[in-house]
């Protein structure tokens, strides 16, 4: 099979699945009016699959911020901080997310993917160990590849699982890093963490913890699942992102060990790629400031994520184990996945569509992602839709 | 030895038929993903079982190289000889 073969048997294997004219994945979209809103071809759609979990996309703080970094220092850095430098924007944004944490050091990456494929890339090599959850995001994986380390999963948030993998592995335990996620991303569960951490201790493992879809949706001042669980200073590396409740695009690593800063030499993801814009790193600052204030967006985020999972988990739909700002239908077949997204956004509403083999155990999901922003007429209208296509999808 | 690699490759069809269905005919030859259909996400879980089955730790690195089911029983005998 030749190269170009291959990606013709991709192409076969999406038509078949998905029919003529449909836009599942990478839909148009032509204009933006908000946080929520949005235009699709001649319809004004709502958002609710964007991971915008604080709605600070649109936060005039932030884009302010933006727009005088553009004006004083131009609209990119045009190369790596290595070679390049790094701005005072850079070293500002990793200040104050190692005092965020009260963590000692922090690194900034150029997108949230990065984080991952640069932290574990550079702490994990030849001969160590990375035992990461079954259910673990495709920059996870990459990063452990890149890496060269040999990989082993353990049962998804399965702490006692785990445990075992780590037994098999004798003294080894002690060159292994566990890595698990504080929100999952396609079922919107929370990892066991005090369970992981009490087995991670017993073995002298270390642990990596990403908080991507959990920054700024769990804790008082939105640390993530570290602080829901009053477990922050027993994580060796925290990574996550600027692109869901900052708004912008970038991602971090944050730890107590000082080897953290050698990964800047080390790590080829970090090395290798331009460093952020001013503008991302402007607005990453302003969006932080409010994340840290944002109580009353926590409060309405979850006043929203309860509405709609109790109101679908009601209506009989399948969703996944709990309440989260990610919220996942699990439908029985991707041919009726497809149909709900259709008539979603026939109604004005636009979700993701997750087919196998990207969803755990080959479920097909319609993910939705609920917002501090999202109004209760908007709530109520994506309610009484999901109720009106339940009797379309599984007649 | 053989004896340990036959007891291997009888454990693994074992835990194939259940993936592919029990009237699908598996010799060491059958190709995992072309004949019996079995995807990246079936084959990771399928390690996990057999990691459990016989108290190893197989790193899904080493399956790159792997595509028969002759290929997958040889790298757990390896992996349980190196054990043992």
């Amino acid at each position: 099979m030749s190269l170009l073969d291959k990606l013709d048997a991709v192409a076969a294997a999406r038509k078949a699945l998905l029919p003529e004219g449909v836009e599942v994945f990478g839909t148009p979209i032509e204009e933006v009016y908000s946080s929520t809103e949005a235009r699709i071809g001649d319809h004004r759609i709502l958002f609710l699959g964007t991971n915008n979990y604080l709605g600070l996309t649109f936060a005039q703080e932030c884009r302010d911020a933006a727009q005088e970094a553009i004006h004083s220092e131009g609209t990119g850095t045009t190369g790596s901080r290595m070679a390049n430098g790094s701005y005072s924007g850079h070293r500002a944004l990793e200040r104050e997310f190692a005092e965020f944490y009260q963590y000692r050091s922090c690194i900034v990456f150029t997108t949230g993917y990065q984080a991952n494929l640069a932290t574990i890339s550079g702490l994990a090599g030849p001969g160590d160990i990375v035992l990461i959850d079954g259910d673990s995001h495709a920059s996870i994986y990459d990063g452990c590849r890149l890496s060269g380390a040999e990989i082993i999963r353990f049962r998804h948030n399965d702490a006692a699982d785990l445990e075992k993998r780590l037994r098999r592995l004798g003294e080894r335990s002690r060159s292994t890093l566990i890595i698990a996620e504080g929100i999952y991303s396609m079922l919107g569960d929370r990892a066991p963490l005090a369970d992981i951490v009490k087995v991670k201790d017993a073995y002298n493992s270390m642990l990596l913890l990403d908080e991507a879809h959990s920054l700024g949706v769990l804790g008082e001042t939105g640390q993530g699942l570290v602080e829901e669980t009053g477990l922050l200073d027993r994580v060796d590396f925290i990574t996550g992102t600027f692109s869901k409740s900052l708004g912008g695009i970038g991602g971090y690593c944050v730890s107590n060990h000082p080897q953290l800063d050698q990964l800047r030499y080390v790590s080829r993801p970090y090395i290798f790629t331009a460093s952020p814009t001013p503008a991302t790193i402007a607005s990453t600052r302003a969006a932080l400031r409010l994340l840290r204030e944002g109580v009353e967006l926590r409060r309405q985020l979850w006043k929203n994520v309860h509405q709609l999972y109790s109101q679908l988990k009601e209506l009989g739909y399948r969703l996944g184990p709990e309440p989260s700002p990610v919220i996942a239908t699990i439908l029985e077949t991707p041919q009726q996945a497809l149909a709900l997204w259709k008539g979603l956004l026939e109604h004005g509403i636009y979700v993701n569509l997750v087919l196998p083999p990207a969803t755990p155990e080959g479920h097909s999901l319609v993910r939705c992602s609920v917002s501090a922003v999202h109004t209760s007429e908007q709530m109520n209208h994506v309610g009484k839709t999901f109720a009106k296509l339940r009797e379309i999808i599984f007649q | 030895m053989l004896n340990d690699y036959n007891d291997v490759l009888q454990k693994l069809c074992h835990h194939l038929k259940q993936l592919a269905g029990a009237e699908v005919e598996i010799t060491p030859q059958t190709d995992l993903i072309n004949e019996l259909a079995i995807d990246s996400v079936k084959l990771l879980n399928l390690i996990m079982e057999i990691e459990d089955e016989f108290d190893i730790s197989v790193p899904i690195n080493a399956l790159a190289d792997v595509q028969t089911v002759h290929e997958l029983a040889n790298l757990i005998h390896q992996i349980k000889s190196q054990k043992q």
